[in-house]
């Protein structure tokens, strides 16, 4: 790609230095408001400082059905102390002014259809978000959606799953931008022992369908899962593990500093594992 | 409303705007495996000989059309048909559906179904079916629903079926399908979702559909039969809407056959107090057009687009979206929507019990609540079916409490 640096969104940008140094990302989810909005904003610069690549703000829905326990548990704390998806951009306002950390809003169709797609697409830029992927949102209902996102310049990133087709690949890899989100296993989110056997030969027939970042998730808590990734996978994204330390830590502080510590130990993982990914393929 | 409808594309399975299939990426390939293996199993004689014999053997179809004669003269109004589900095998239409889907399943090689269940019917149909075919069967059931249907409970369990009590929300047939679907994604490649009413991502309100059109097409042959004319009005409850849609869709075109939904009222127009989500009209808020489960339709919810929980003495009605084939038949106004409150219900069931000796499901008693509430525009000549979707031995704790 010979487009200049500068004419790069924050998401381009961040994978193509990550693409330079040879180095896999890591994408970091929290429920945003949970538990509270001001907590999120606190989390988000203490998960960047310990080296997030990418973070993606979970927009709290009543009816989380791709989401396990966990996350349905951070997502019931987070409507319960009002969050909602116009605070949530408010939030990430204010996340710029102390912040360039690429942000994607992680939501059920629902809000965002309920807000508006021109209203919401409009207000998403103007804050400062980058890509924007909804969890129950296919290509195929998503001609209007994608076009009012492309227009504001949000990234719209959609969800590869192991049950996809090739030709189901070829046109959620048509519809992206950003990256693409694969999907580890058939399954809701939630952190698992080992990741499955056939991720590798999965990671290498998405690849097949696009250039574009792949970043992984579901079920990856650990650095050994990080390492296994490292040379198929462009990132690896990590969420209910860090959603459990947010729900066991007694205080925001106390959570922020255990998000660090786990973000510090997978980020090493994907820069010293077998994360060269040229050195795989 | 307008923005909304406009940032929709028209893709299958839609009932004008309604519709459509918005589920996450893992389930789009199995859903669409199953509207082929749909399609084959409806061109498929063996596939349909063997629904057929299930249907009346099994089952117990067709079903009567009872004429209710000591009700009309009670009420003194229209004569009133009553389309007999709740004679069924395991008492309800939602048997139907369930040996349909679990015919497909079996066709399509999946050796286990999941289910939902809020009053319990679907949950044992399902059961019921997956015992008949060999079947592994899980049901998932909000844990206050557990609590006011527990012969159903058991039922489903003496049956073989897993039953998983789902705690989160409103622990109500909503939380039961969050759960159901859960499962269905992560064990998708062994497991059928059999859903119990029109709602969903395409195909299964088309699907449904289908297979409780059945309940319309004996009941026009039969009224044909029995009066030598089309009724005047059909009337059904309508939760997910699935006995109401099985009984309107072979009159759809009998544009003179008028069609009377009744949604749940609950406590009134409070919110969370009642499940009526085309009961604008009547003064109840809350309902606008959003995606749950997978479709676009009327649905409960707040500015924000969290769903809402709702209310209903009738745990089968007690739930946010209607189903998208109702929504737009409301929209296109071929058929009507009102909604009947708990009490209205419980005098309807009163009746029902002691002018006829049938002790009705709580969600069928809304039904005849809907009539009741219409006879005084009703005439004499008028001719009415009520669909009796379901009989009344779940709700028996209900009743001895407040009957």
């Amino acid at each position: 790609m010979s487009i200049p640096a500068a004419q790069l969104n924050r998401i381009e940008k961040c994978f193509a230095a990550l693409r330079a140094a040879g180095e896999m990302g890591v994408v970091a989810y929290i429920t945003a408001g949970d538990p509270s909005l001001d907590a999120t904003l606190e989390f988000v610069l203490a998960l960047e400082e310990a080296g997030t690549d990418v973070i993606e703000l979970g927009v709290p829905f009543s009816d989380p059905l791709a989401d396990g326990p966990t996350i349905q548990r951070a997502s019931e704390r987070a409507l319960k102390t009002g969050a909602s998806l116009p605070k949530i951009l408010e939030l990430v306002g204010r996340i710029r002014k102390s912040s360039q950390i690429p942000l994607v809003l992680f939501s059920y169709y629902n809000p965002i259809l309920q807000m508006g797609l021109e209203k919401f697409a409009a207000a998403a830029s103007e804050a400062g978000v980058d890509g924007v992927l909804a969890t129950d949102l296919s290509p195929e209902e998503s001609v209007e959606y994608r076009r009012i996102l492309a227009a504001h310049h949000l990234d719209t990133i959609f969800l590869c799953a192991p049950t996809s087709t090739d030709e189901r690949l070829a046109s959620i890899a048509a519809c992206s931008s950003g990256f693409l989100y694969l999907v580890s296993r058939t399954g809701v989110t939630g952190a698992k022992d080992t990741l499955p056997d056939d991720l590798p030969s999965l990671l290498r027939r998405v690849r097949n369908f696009t250039t574009l970042p792949i970043a992984v998730g579901f079920g990856i808590s650990l650095p050994g899962h990080v390492t296994l990734l490292g040379g198929l996978a462009d990132a690896a994204v990590v969420g209910s593990s860090l959603v459990a330390e947010i729900e066991h830590a007694k205080t925001p502080q106390q959570a922020a500093k255990a998000l660090r510590e786990r973000i510090r130990i997978l980020k090493d993982a994907a820069r010293h594992g077998l994360s060269k990914r040229e050195a795989a393929i | 409303m307008s923005s909304i409808l406009k940032s929709l594309s028209y893709s299958p399975g839609r009932f004008g705007p309604y519709g459509g299939r918005y589920v996450p990426e893992t389930l789009m390939v199995p859903l669409f495996e199953l509207e082929r293996g749909y399609e084959l199993a409806k061109s498929d004689p063996s596939f349909q000989a063997r629904l057929a014999d299930l249907l009346k053997n099994f089952a117990g179809r067709p079903t009567p059309l009872q004429f209710a004669e000591r009700l009309t003269n009670k009420l003194g109004g229209p004569r009133i048909y009553l389309k007999r589900e709740d004679l069924l095998h395991t008492g309800a239409h939602k048997i139907n559906n369930a040996i349909g889907q679990g015919l497909l399943a079996v066709k399509m090689g999946k050796p286990r179904i999941v289910a939902e269940t809020g009053a319990g019917q679907h949950g044992v149909a399902s059961a019921t079916v997956a015992a008949q075919l060999g079947l592994e069967c899980t049901v998932y059931m909000g844990t206050d629903d557990m609590a006011r249907q527990s012969p159903n409970v058991s039922r489903m369990r003496i049956l073989g079926a897993k039953v998983v009590g789902v705690d989160s929300g409103s622990r109500t047939l909503k939380d039961a399908i969050n759960e159901a679907m859960r499962d269905w994604v992560t064990n998708v490649r062994s497991t059928h979702y059999l859903l119990g009413s029109v709602l969903g991502a395409h195909p299964y309100p088309t699907m449904v559909r289908d297979f409780q059109s059945v309940i319309g097409r004996e009941a026009r042959e039969q009224i044909l039969a029995s009066e030598k004319r089309l009724p005047t009005h059909l009337f059904a409850c309508v939760g997910g809407g699935s006995n109401a849609i099985g009984l309107f869709y072979h009159f759809l075109r009998d544009r003179e056959v008028k069609m009377i939904g009744i949604e749940a009222g609950g406590r009134g127009t409070g919110s969370g107090e009642h499940a009526a989500r085309l009961g604008a009209a009547q003064g109840f808020t809350g309902a606008r057009p959003g995606v749950l489960h997978g479709t676009y339709t009327y649905v409960l919810q707040n500015e924000d687009g969290q769903i809402s929980a709702t209310h209903s003495i009738s745990a089968g009605l007690d739930y946010p979206a209607i189903g998208p084939e109702h929504a737009w038949l409301a929209d296109e106004k071929r058929a009507e929507y009102f909604a009947m409150s708990d009490n209205a219900a419980l005098d309807a069931a009163r009746l029902l019990c002691r002018s006829e000796g049938i002790i009705p499901a709580l969600e069928s008693a809304h039904a005849l609540a809907g009539l009741i509430e219409r006879l005084p525009s009703l005439h004499k000549n008028d001719l009415v079916i009520l669909n009796l979707s379901g009989r009344g031995d779940k709700d028996m704790d209900t009743y001895s409490r407040l009957l």
